[in-house]
């Protein structure tokens, strides 16, 4: 089937939806999304943020659709023409979901451990308005303990769903989940209860803000300091593979995740072992520096090659200190 | 009676109730069974006054599906009274029709009244009151209902609201 | 006096039972349709009936009928909508409540239509009376031979059965109603696939209102020709209409589509004027979730022709100027009445009332209660009315079921029409805490159009 996004074309297989042809052509063309997780069965549809415009249904109905709709949910038909960038309609309409999902965010970046890896700091960053208009009280809730490792806290999440579906759809059985209705909607166990499953750590790699934290990781440090390495290890769990990503501070591992791609879905779900167990670099076969892309705050510092300023340049004293300086900083 | 129940408790229903549970189960396809969570959890308010957590971890058991489902439900609708409420639960209508016919004096009337604030019970026990959205008898409001029969009290004034009140009091002494 | 289709017996002692009923020619419908017709040619009276979906939105129903699929050896369902929750709207309440067994034969007939053969009716669980009622007519109607196996020695079976709901206006929207009686949160689900394809249980499903299974019974008993001549144009046959709000004679009243506006709200028929001596300001024609009009705008359209009673004559001016026949819930305003107090009213119901799945709605309903609230109460600013339009607009189409629409209108059209109402809430603060705006210049002689 073949679909137009932004003017780009491509063919694609029946059956997917307008994120993914989007993902396929890549770059600038993709619409964001929250709540949509490819790896997550149901997910999607919910956060508003990949609403494109349909300007020509297909070859066969050639009507544009009456309203945006959400791009991670509807499938391509033969000959569709969608406008994502290219359409201030839709450039509007997401500038206002941002809104929407930053109205009762608490905005507590500064102290957030999710700051530089958080797809909404990223979404308010590219879609959304400079300045907020909400002048009211934002909706706040206790922090919470589900289970030793995992905090909750709710205040900033955004409802995406995505945590629910993991524990759904990766472990045995769920024990969070969404109670009471509307904005007063709340991710919860109800009475107090750990989460406790070999898988339940996943919930923290899928959250795409600063809801879900890990508790051995928690105010360690800024990602940005810290610098990820590729690893993996013989796991004994039948469904864990033991692909991850090592956050090292120095030498030390702080923090383990599972490999995540470029839209920020892991490639694989790892066991809680792997992620809260296995803190030392014996415990890991190292593959290599993980590539970050350069519009990453992660890769600040890091991934440079050395670009000696031309004042630097001129002088071979400052450019050897210069040169020890970014050995320095991109040595593990 | 209204019976108040310790959260740390758990719940056995009554063969009666769960006589009850069956017939609802049964007028759902074989697997289909989570359908009768919201009439289940209807009869478990009427024989409780409320759902208590407990009374859900049974419920969840019985239609062999996680809490977490029953908690979700009973949370997201509003008629389900997820702490003790009085015996007579007093909803008064507080949406466009009926109050431009006056359901703010009447709730204030309420209020009065009894003597306790939205949401809370009277010292007897006896009394609850809360304003609740719509509840499509427009063409007649103020409009109050009652669980869990969910009587219906039509054109409320004042004078009517006393009554009611009066007559609920002379019924719970007998 | 206008032609009756569902209400005409409905002051007959003991209608609500099935013996009176029967004798009053009550199921005559089911032994037409199952015994001379068959399913495809009940679903095209249907059709060339024109019903269209009284539960609001009005599509026509013989077209969503068609369009179910009808895959070999998978159960087809029909669910009956009687979440009846919006404002202003009572008709459905009161057509159980009194002629419970004209719900179930058109349930029955339905049913028979769609080839489905267990069905629900989900009522909103503040209906138990109206439950206890429905189960009691279809224990008469099946002890009777109605309903079970082999209905009529015509070897139907349907079984029938009264699902209660939890107090939830969303579940009104047909998915988030399946939901609900999957026994889920009242979520609507992302469409496609519509329940034709993929509803109950995964099966292809019709969801309709009472009243439009109510009407299949006229339609059957008379044909669908003849039930298209009553009405105009494509607004054929009778809707009930719930009138609330400050009418000298608020209540159901059954109209032939194309009655003119002023004839039902001022008419002996009808709800007779304003209560009180009063004057009209305001109406909301059709639920509260569709554009409010003054009352100058309401009784005559923007080209000064009369308002009907009708789908089109109401939207005739689309949201400029006009508004929807909706669910037929029509509330009346008097000269009294604070349009902006209304509308934060309204807005605290489609905040209590959104379900909270989809960022928009959860974030923009609450947001817009808000601002109406601090106008409602003195503290608003100028600058709020124009935050509400663009707020309104943030949500109307970018939300996964119309519930956003829904809350998005009555806010748009309040300040449309009442702006100079909500400019006096803030230039004149307190005065508007101690008494009403009151009728102004809503109810004056429409100006000549000017190009």
């Amino acid at each position: 089937m073949k679909v137009t996004i932004d003017g780009f074309p491509i063919d694609v297989e029946p059956g997917t939806t307008i994120l993914n042809a989007a993902r396929m052509i890549g770059g600038d063309i993709v619409p964001p999304a929250m709540c949509y997780y490819s790896k997550l069965e149901g997910s999607g549809g919910k956060c508003r943020t990949c609403l494109v415009k349909v300007s020509k249904g297909s070859e066969k109905d050639p009507r544009p659709m009456p309203k945006l709709v959400a791009s991670c949910r509807t499938t391509v038909m033969d000959g569709m023409e969608v406008q994502n960038i290219t359409s201030p309609e839709v450039i509007e309409a997401r500038k206002g979901v941002v809104e929407m999902l930053l109205i009762n965010h608490p905005l507590d970046c500064p102290v957030c451990d999710q700051a530089g890896e958080c797809h909404l700091q990223d979404l308010g960053y590219e879609h959304g308005a400079a300045k907020t208009r909400y002048e009211f009280d934002r909706r706040t809730f206790e922090k919470i303990d589900i289970g030793d490792k995992i905090q909750l806290h709710m205040t900033r999440c955004i409802l995406c769903y995505r945590c629910v579906f993991t524990a759904d759809q990766i472990t045995d059985h769920r024990i969070h989940g969404i109670l009471n209705r509307g904005d007063h909607s709340e991710i919860s166990t109800y009475i107090q209860k750990a989460v406790d499953n070999d898988f339940s750590g996943n919930v923290i790699d899928v959250c795409p803000v600063g809801a879900l934290t890990d508790k051995t990781f928690r105010f360690k440090n800024r990602v940005w300091f810290t610098k990820p390495v590729e690893a993996h290890r013989d796991c004994d769990h039948e469904k864990c593979n033991g692909k991850v990503t090592l956050w090292y501070k120095g030498e030390d591992v702080i923090r383990v995740t599972a490999r995540k791609d470029e839209y920020g879905e892991v490639e694989e779900f790892i066991c809680n072992t792997c992620r809260f167990d296995k803190k030392k670099t014996a415990d890991w076969v190292i593959e290599g520096p993980r590539k970050v892309s350069n519009k990453s705050v992660i890769s600040a510092n890091h991934y440079d090659t050395l670009k000696p300023l031309p004042v630097v340049k001129a002088n071979p004293q400052l450019q050897q200190a210069n040169k020890e300086q970014f050995e320095r900083e991109t040595r593990l | 009676m209204l019976s108040v129940q310790n959260t740390d408790t758990p719940v056995t229903f009554s063969p009666e109730l769960k006589a009850k549970f069956a017939d609802v189960v049964s007028r759902y396809p074989a697997g289909k069974q989570k359908s009768a969570l919201l009439p289940v959890l209807h009869l478990v308010q009427a024989e409780y006054g409320w759902v208590s957590a407990p009374a859900m971890d049974a419920v969840a058991e019985y239609l062999s599906i996680q809490s977490i489902e029953v908690y979700e439900v009973a949370s997201f609708y509003t008629m389900y009274f997820l702490k003790p409420q009085g015996k007579y639960m007093l909803e008064v209508c507080r949406t466009g029709p009926c109050e431009i016919v006056g359901a703010t004096p009447i709730m204030e009337h309420i209020e009065q009244q009894l003597g306790v604030k939205e949401g809370d019970v009277t010292e007897d026990g006896l009394f609850s009151w809360r304003g609740v959205e719509c509840l499509a008898a427009c063409g007649f409001g103020p409009v109050l209902q009652i669980g869990p029969e969910y009587t219906f009290y039509e054109n409320l004034t004042k004078e009517s609201v006393d009554t009611l009140i009066s007559d609920l009091r002379r019924k719970a002494g007998n | 006096m206008a032609r009756k289709l569902l209400l005409e017996h409905i002051n007959v002692p003991g209608i609500n039972t099935f013996d009176v009923y029967r004798s009053k020619g009550g199921y005559a419908a089911v032994e037409k349709a199952l015994k001379t017709l068959t399913p495809e040619e009940i679903v095209e009276e249907v059709k060339k009936s024109g019903l269209r979906g009284r539960g609001g939105a009005g599509f026509p129903t013989g077209m969503k009928w068609s369009f179910l699929a009808k895959p070999e050896g998978v159960a087809r369902y029909l669910v009956c909508n009687g979440d009846e929750s919006e404002p202003g709207t009572f008709k459905d309440r009161f057509l159980m409540t009194y002629i419970p067994h004209l719900l179930i034969e058109g349930m029955i007939v339905s049913s028979f239509a769609l080839g489905a053969n267990t069905s629900y009716i989900y009522l909103r669980g503040e209906m138990m009376p109206q439950i206890r009622i429905l189960e009691k007519a279809i224990a008469e109607a099946k002890a009777k031979g109605f309903l079970g196996k082999n209905i009529l020695g015509t070897g139907y079976d349907l079984e029938l059965y009264v699902q209660p709901g939890g107090g939830a206006y969303i579940c009104g929207e047909e998915t988030a109603l399946l939901e609900s009686l999957e026994g889920k949160r009242g979520n609507p689900r992302i469409k496609p696939p519509f329940p034709a394809i993929a509803g109950l249980y995964g099966c292809p499903t019709v969801v309709n209102n009472v009243e439009s299974i109510a009407a299949v019974v006229p339609i059957i008993n008379d044909g669908g020709e003849e039930y298209a001549k009553i009405g105009i144009g494509r607004s054929t046959g009778t809707k009930l209409i719930s009138a609330g709000g400050n009418l000298k004679r608020p209540g159901v009243y059954e109209i032939e589509l194309g009655l003119s506006a002023e004839e039902f709200v001022y008419g002996d028929d009808y709800c007779q004027g304003i209560a009180n001596g009063k004057r009209l300001k305001a109406v909301v024609a059709g639920g509260s979730s569709v554009p409010i009009l003054p009352a100058n705008l309401f009784l005559k359209t923007i080209n000064n022709e009369a308002r009907l009673m009708s789908y089109e004559s109401l939207s005739d001016g689309g949201f400029a100027t006009g508004t929807m026949l909706g669910s037929g819930g029509f509330i009346a305003y008097d000269e009294d009445q604070c349009i902006v107090r209304n509308t934060w009213n309204f807005a605290r119901f489609y905040h209590h009332e959104s379900c909270g799945q989809c960022s928009p709605c959860r974030e923009g309903t609450g947001w817009m209660e808000k601002v109406l609230h601090r106008l409602e109460y003195g503290h608003g600013k100028m600058s709020d009315i124009d935050l509400l339009v663009d707020v309104s607009k943030k949500i109307e189409g970018n939300t996964i079921c119309p519930l956003g629409d829904a809350a998005a209108w009555p806010v748009a059209s309040a300040i449309r029409h009442f702006r100079d109402e909500f400019e006096w809430h803030v230039t004149s603060a307190y005065e508007a805490t101690t008494r009403n705006y009151g009728l102004a210049h809503y109810a004056d002689p429409l100006n000549a159009v000017v190009a």
